[in-house]
């Protein structure tokens, strides 16, 4: 009996030796797959990035850098007015959709749901407004164009302008700054909120003195992400902004960002190597861009961190 | 007895249509500590609560019955104003974001005063109130966060004593500390009695026994709506107490 009993043990223990090993193997060969496609993700990455830097660097001067486009055919010049034109359209659009869509997120989030909302037609406004801002994230770029050039270009009558292009951008990168401000609220713990509560200050006194700041990383998060959005989005603008290369000298008159200068010299010069220059500019920005966001929330996180 | 400073008449707290609690009437007397003990979920938080309209805060909350403060109605008072003289210190220590000066000074600033010198007198009187002052007197420009557990709760409640309170609420203020750091806040709620109203909620009995000067129990059946049972000197709580239910509490035969 015993023995029996010894052996079937025996028996037991050396098919899960056998068992083990086999899962092992599996596990190393799935572990290598996986290093596979990162190195392959990775690649990819490099590849395009470090072809468009290459070959882009070799146009890069500050001869480039420094001067404006002079337009025709052959591309000649630099672009330096459409690096400008750029800072500018990012820079008024963003002046008008981050107090929209953090004031949105703030009444979505810190308001909506308030017992004091008891009205069914506020209730169906502020449940509109969240299912709107959930499409508007996924609409394709180009309909903001369309919709910007009908309104505001054509009717509106603000011709192809910094403003509407502004205009048109800030509808784009509005869902961006609401989301990213709402997630950032909602990550600020309500024990704040209520113990901010408990000392005596008002609603309002509590989300500027303290759900904001709290929030701030988040949101700046957001607005930097828009910033990037601006910086490369092309059709957009195409159909709002024009593409003139001369420096604009005011919200009415129009202009060419890199993205779209990038455009017109791929499509209608024969200066591929100055197109990719401006890709290589563009590159380098948008990677600044990442490395700010990374830079900007661990800087601010650090404070709120330890909530415990 | 002494002079009451919370009383609540016939006060009952609905949750929508669930009652939570059930005809308190109490007089809780003026600078002396009150307990309130009871069995898990019997609304002893929620009857706390009640004191500084926090309950407001809730969606669905529906009262019945009187919550008077020296006499006034609680709920003809503005609820800012009525927070800003009954403080809350909460289960979990919930510091700010902020420096050690920026969080006691916080209730001050909220209500306009803005001048450093004043502010600094505050800070430093209630960081000396809550037993802080000498373990964070050189570092006040040091994040709240940064400090152990028990500091950080000793800090909410010198942020509480800044916007000079007549009453603290304290829900289990100790109950996410460890057992040193639980006898300072208990210390501290001693001294503070001479000089503030105290309501306590805690679950453990012992602690009751040694920081209140009163005790109410409140429990629940499987109604779950809380009702006061008995509400007496602590002494004569733990020693000679009046309804059964509360003697099988508190000698720990459930709960």
């Amino acid at each position: 009996m015993l023995e029996e009993r010894l052996s079937e043990i025996a028996f037991f223990h050396k098919a899960q030796a056998q068992s083990l090993k086999r899962e092992h193997l599996r596990q190393k060969i799935w572990l290598g797959l996986m290093w596979l496609v990162g190195l392959i993700t990775v690649s990819i990455l490099i590849l395009v990035v470090g072809y468009v830097l290459v070959q882009g660097g070799k146009a890069i001067s500050w001869e480039f850098l420094a001067t404006s486009p002079k337009g025709g055919i052959s591309g000649e010049g630099g672009i330096s007015t459409t690096i400008a034109t750029t800072f500018y359209l990012v820079g008024l659009t963003l002046l008008i959709a981050t107090p929209l869509g953090v004031g949105a997120a703030v009444f979505l989030i810190e308001y909506a749901g308030e017992q004091s909302i008891s009205s069914k037609f506020l209730r169906v406004v502020i449940g509109v407004a969240n299912f709107a801002v959930e499409i508007l994230a996924g609409i394709p770029s180009i309909i903001f164009g369309l919709f910007g050039y009908a309104l505001f270009v054509s009717t509106l009558n603000f011709g192809f302008s910094l403003l509407s292009a502004a205009l048109a951008g800030a509808c784009l990168v509005l869902p961006t700054i609401i989301r990213t401000t709402e997630e950032a609220l909602l990550a600020v713990p309500d024990d704040y909120r209520r113990g901010s509560l408990a000392l005596g200050a008002t609603k309002w006194q509590t989300l500027y003195r303290i759900v904001l700041p709290a929030g701030l990383p988040g949101i700046i998060t957001g607005v930097i992400l828009s910033v990037g959005r601006v910086i490369s989005e092309t059709a957009i603008f195409y159909v709002t902004l024009g593409g003139s290369y001369h420096l604009p000298n005011s919200i009415m008159d129009g202009g060419r960002t890199l993205a779209l200068h990038l455009y017109y010299l791929a499509m209608d010069t024969r200066a591929f190597d100055k197109a990719m220059g401006t890709g290589a500019v563009l590159v380098v920005m948008i990677i600044l861009i990442n490395l700010l966001i990374d830079l900007v929330s661990r800087k601010l996180t650090a404070g709120v961190r330890k909530v415990r | 007895m002494n002079d009451t400073k919370l009383e609540t008449i016939n006060y009952s707290l609905y949750y929508g249509k669930f009652r939570a609690l059930k005809d308190i009437s109490i007089k809780i007397p003026e600078n002396k500590v009150t307990a309130l003990i009871g069995p898990s979920g019997c609304g002893k938080s929620t009857f706390l609560r009640s004191f500084n309209r926090m309950n407001d805060l809730i969606t669905g909350v529906r009262t019945e019955g009187r919550v008077l403060i020296d006499g006034e109605d609680i709920f003809k008072i503005d609820p800012v104003a009525l927070r800003q003289n009954v403080g809350m210190v909460f289960q979990k220590p919930n510091p700010f974001p902020k420096s050690i000066f920026d969080n006691v000074a916080y209730g001050p600033r909220v209500t306009g005063l803005n001048d450093r010198q004043k502010l600094e007198e505050i800070v430093e009187r209630s960081l000396r109130s809550a037993a802080l002052w000498d373990e964070v007197k050189d570092n006040l420009g040091k994040s709240g966060l940064d400090l152990s557990g028990g500091q950080q709760q000793r800090l909410c409640i010198a942020r509480a004593l800044a916007v000079e309170p007549t009453v603290i609420l304290m829900d289990e203020p100790a109950a996410s500390l460890d057992p040193i750091a639980t006898l300072k806040i208990e210390d501290l709620i001693h001294e503070l009695s001479a000089n503030y109203t105290i309501v306590i909620v805690t679950h453990n009995m012992q602690q009751a026994g040694r920081v209140s000067d009163f005790t109410a129990f409140i429990y629940t059946d499987e109604t779950r709506t809380g009702q006061l049972v008995e509400f007496d000197k602590t002494k004569t709580i733990f020693t000679n107490p009046r309804d059964q239910r509360t003697e099988d509490y508190i000698t720990g035969r459930f709960g």
